[in-house]
């Protein structure tokens, strides 16, 4: 399940240097606390994207959004709902390798998007792409075989139809 | 030609007359940018007092004010200044020197992150890292700082950017801002949606803010208030927007506001704010505001919008603008019933004083606002005084009323005049100061001998922390910590010492001819120190977190519970 009040963001930032403190900035001050933040290119080199996960009550959001949009270095700023939007994350596992394990993930990757990346003698890592509702299932699924570490990249997103992020 | 010769010579084609600054190794190649530049530069002696400077040199001709300063202590000094500027949407560029380049993040010596310090409490800011951009930055820097909603901005400039030899086109490239959005003409449909909500009102409330003073809506807003028959009513900020001896008007609202502005606030049924933002100074309980009134909103800023109160209707957009629209698309209003009432309270409750225990505050700044017939540029400090002030020196025309409101800076009230009195040569400027906030900055005095200019410095000399001490006295059962100034200076003594022209004023009656003396002075600079009695209140008075319902309009008789809103 979605953890209540939670939020993704999507940001067109200028690429000039601070942008990152100032966006999280906005944030800080309301006390809104960031889940995952992703900064990546896009297809013009002189902007890049954030998506951020945030949690908190939507009026405090809509402050946060206005006072981010008018930083000189957002293009843009908008929240964006599963319903009219692709969302992905990935994620690493590294477990604990055994017999018992090896099966399961087996049994699993299908369902779940899982694959192996790295098999050594005693651990497995384990790569998912999914939804983050997809990968907290299975982070919880997996627990019991021995997690030794796990590293997401945080949820990315895009805009279906014609709309742009 | 150099970075900061490419720099100074940009600040020139803006038109920029003056920069007020102090200097060290860092900056010492701007500095040296400035000799024979026709820019001015004005010295001071410490850089807040430059912040402030720029301040009130903005505050008075809508034109951005500029400040140098050298890198670390220098940069952080104007912390406190550019803070100030921020909360009340002054524009001021803030030059900072900055180590060179290649030693950033090294610690090395003076040394300061500023653009890292400065970032919440600026509009924009800058950290040069190439000698070619500097063109670009700093006509960005002057477009963003004075346009939407204004603000301070920053441009850390190291020492080797600015020596490096300048080897660009064109001293006017295009900006680059993509991101950056100024409100366009306010949409048709939102001017609609609002002129509609006047219909069938008894008793509309404008409320004018700074913002209205910005935009130079005043003539617009006269139209708008005699078209509707409604009263109006002004922030701290917002003084001079709309005349405040206007028949219409009913003078500043809020904790320290008119009681009669403070029953409209209650009593209306439409209240407009024309670029005011809902300070909690006037609205310290949202859940009782203006409960039965529809609220309307213009504000050149999105983000003001439902951010402390829920409009019915708004308008994002320039104040002047929107303000010139909506007066074609309203209706009258049959008001006569409503301006009675508030006729009532204005007869019921005025503002007051008496001098029978000696002589107040009130009346040394009466007499100054009479003697000046109410033209002079007047500038404030923070605390009692202030309100004081704002109460008894009405304000006619906007850009004429300056005074530290959001951040309450003390200190403020002094360099603010300085900057205010270059930028309006030829106008009468009078600081009024408290003994507290004065000693904050008058390091300045040296300024303002040294350039001869004619501000006066009216001292309310009150020998405490007064606005505390009156916390202090209703909320904390007169248990008075660290309020008494015991140590102040002679003030008429200190102001000689600079070769400054000093009044004393300690007598109900010889208050008034001491006063018209000194504003009739021509000499420069003066000072006039105002003996006035030790433990007067501000009235009418609404505790911080509450309602205008719970404004006390006389001094308690009970002890009164702790506020509970922001400070
Ligand atoms: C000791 C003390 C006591 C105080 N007591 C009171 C009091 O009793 N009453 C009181 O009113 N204040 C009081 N204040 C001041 C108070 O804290 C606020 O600073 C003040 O109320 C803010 O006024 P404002 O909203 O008009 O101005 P600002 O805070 O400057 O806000 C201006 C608004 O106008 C908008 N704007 C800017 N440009 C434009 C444009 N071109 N067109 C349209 N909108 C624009 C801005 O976006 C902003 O929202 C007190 C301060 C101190 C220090
Ligand atoms: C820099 C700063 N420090 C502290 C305060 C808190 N403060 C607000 S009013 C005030 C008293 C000001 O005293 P004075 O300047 O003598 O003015 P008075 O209230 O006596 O008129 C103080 C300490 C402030 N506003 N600014
Ligand atoms: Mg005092």
């Amino acid at each position: 399940m979605p953890k209540p009040n939670t939020h993704t963001i999507s940001v067109l930032v200028a690429n000039k240097p601070g942008v990152l403190v100032r966006i999280a900035l906005v944030f800080a001050r309301r006390g809104y606390n960031i889940d995952s933040l992703v900064v990546s290119p896009t297809v013009n080199p002189k902007f890049s994207r954030m998506t951020i996960t945030a949690q908190g009550d939507p009026q405090t959001l809509e402050q946060i959004i206005k006072n981010a949009a008018k930083l000189v270095d957002v293009i843009h700023c908008g929240e964006h709902d599963v319903a009219h939007s692709i969302e992905k994350e990935l994620a690493l596992f590294k477990i604990k390798a055994s017999p018992t394990a090896k099966a399961f993930v087996n049994k699993h990757s299908r369902k779940y998007h899982v694959k192996i990346d790295d098999e050594g003698e005693n651990h497995l890592i384990l790569e998912q792409t999914g939804t983050t509702n997809e990968l907290d299932e299975f982070e919880g699924l997996i627990k019991k075989y021995g997690l030794v570490e796990m590293v997401r990249t945080g949820k990315v997103l895009m805009a279906k139809g014609r709309e742009l992020t | 030609m150099n970075g900061a010769q490419a720099l100074i010579k940009c600040l020139e084609n803006f038109g920029v007359e003056y920069i007020f600054g102090l200097s060290g190794g860092a900056a010492i190649p701007i500095f040296d940018a400035l000799v024979g530049s026709k820019i001015k530069l004005i010295l001071v002696r410490h850089e807040q007092g430059a912040t402030h400077m720029a301040d009130g040199y903005a505050r008075a001709t809508g034109k951005p004010g500029v400040v140098l300063v050298t890198s670390g202590p220098g940069a952080t000094n104007t912390v406190t200044g550019i803070l100030t500027a921020l909360m009340d949407s002054v524009p001021i560029i803030v030059l900072c020197g900055q180590t060179i380049s290649p030693m950033l993040g090294k610690d090395a010596f003076q040394e300061a992150d500023i653009s890292g310090i400065s970032m919440p409490i600026v509009k924009h800011s800058y950290l040069i890292k190439e000698t070619n951009a500097i063109p670009r930055i700093i006509k960005e820097a002057w477009h963003i700082c004075q346009t939407g909603r204004p603000g301070p901005v920053l441009l850390d400039l190291p020492k080797d950017i600015t020596s490096a030899p300048f080897t660009g086109t064109t001293l006017d490239p295009d900006m680059d801002i993509p991101g950056y959005k100024v409100p366009g003409k306010p949409s048709k449909a939102d001017i609609l949606k609002m002129a509609d909500m006047f219909k069938g009102s008894k008793k509309p409330l404008l409320l004018v803010g700074h913002g209205a003073v910005i935009a130079r809506a005043s003539e617009a807003i006269k139209k708008l208030a005699e078209k509707l028959n409604a009263p109006v009513t002004n922030t701290l900020l917002g003084k001079g927007a709309f005349p405040e001896t206007h028949l219409l008007s009913l003078g500043m609202l809020g904790m320290h506001g008119t009681a009669y502005a403070n029953k409209a606030l209650i009593n209306c049924d439409l209240i407009l704010s024309i670029g005011s933002r809902w300070d909690d100074r006037i609205n310290g309980n949202n859940n009782e505001f203006c409960i039965n009134a529809k609220k309307l909103h213009i504000d050149i800023d999105f983000a003001e919008i439902n951010k402390i109160v829920k409009p019915d209707a708004w308008i994002v957009g320039d104040a002047k603008e929107a303000v010139e629209e909506l007066i074609k698309v309203v209706p009258t209003l049959d008001t006569k019933e409503w301006l009675k009432e508030l006729a009532f309270y204005r007869k019921e409750f005025p503002l007051k004083y008496s001098n029978t225990k000696g002589l107040t505050a009130q009346y040394v700044i009466d007499c100054c606002y009479k003697v000046t017939q109410g033209k002079a540029v007047v500038t404030t400090d923070v605390g009692q005084h202030q309100m004081w002030a704002a109460q008894f020196y009405l304000s006619d025309r906007g850009n004429d009323w300056l005074s530290s409101g959001g951040a309450g800076t003390m200190g403020f009230g002094f360099p603010a005049a300085i900057g205010a009195q270059f930028g309006r040569p030829g106008d009468l400027v009078v600081a009024i100061v408290g003994d507290g906030g004065f000693q904050m900055t008058m390091a300045e005095l040296a300024t303002a001998a040294v350039h001869k200019l004619p501000v006066k410095v009216l001292i309310i000399d009150n020998k405490y922390l007064g606005m505390v001490r009156q916390w202090q006295e209703l909320f904390f059962e007169n248990r008075l910590s660290g309020v008494d100034l015991e140590g102040n200076p002679d003030f008429v003594k200190l102001a000689q010492s600079y070769g400054i022209q000093a009044f004393h004023i300690h007598q109900v009656d010889h208050c008034f001819d001491v006063m018209k003396e000194a504003m009739n002075y021509k000499g420069g600079p003066c000072v006039i120190h105002a003996e006035v009695i030790k433990e007067d209140n501000v009235f009418p008075m609404v505790p911080a977190g509450k309602s205008a319902h719970h404004m006390i309009i006389e001094a308690p008789t009970e002890t009164m519970e702790k506020p509970t809103g922001s400070t």
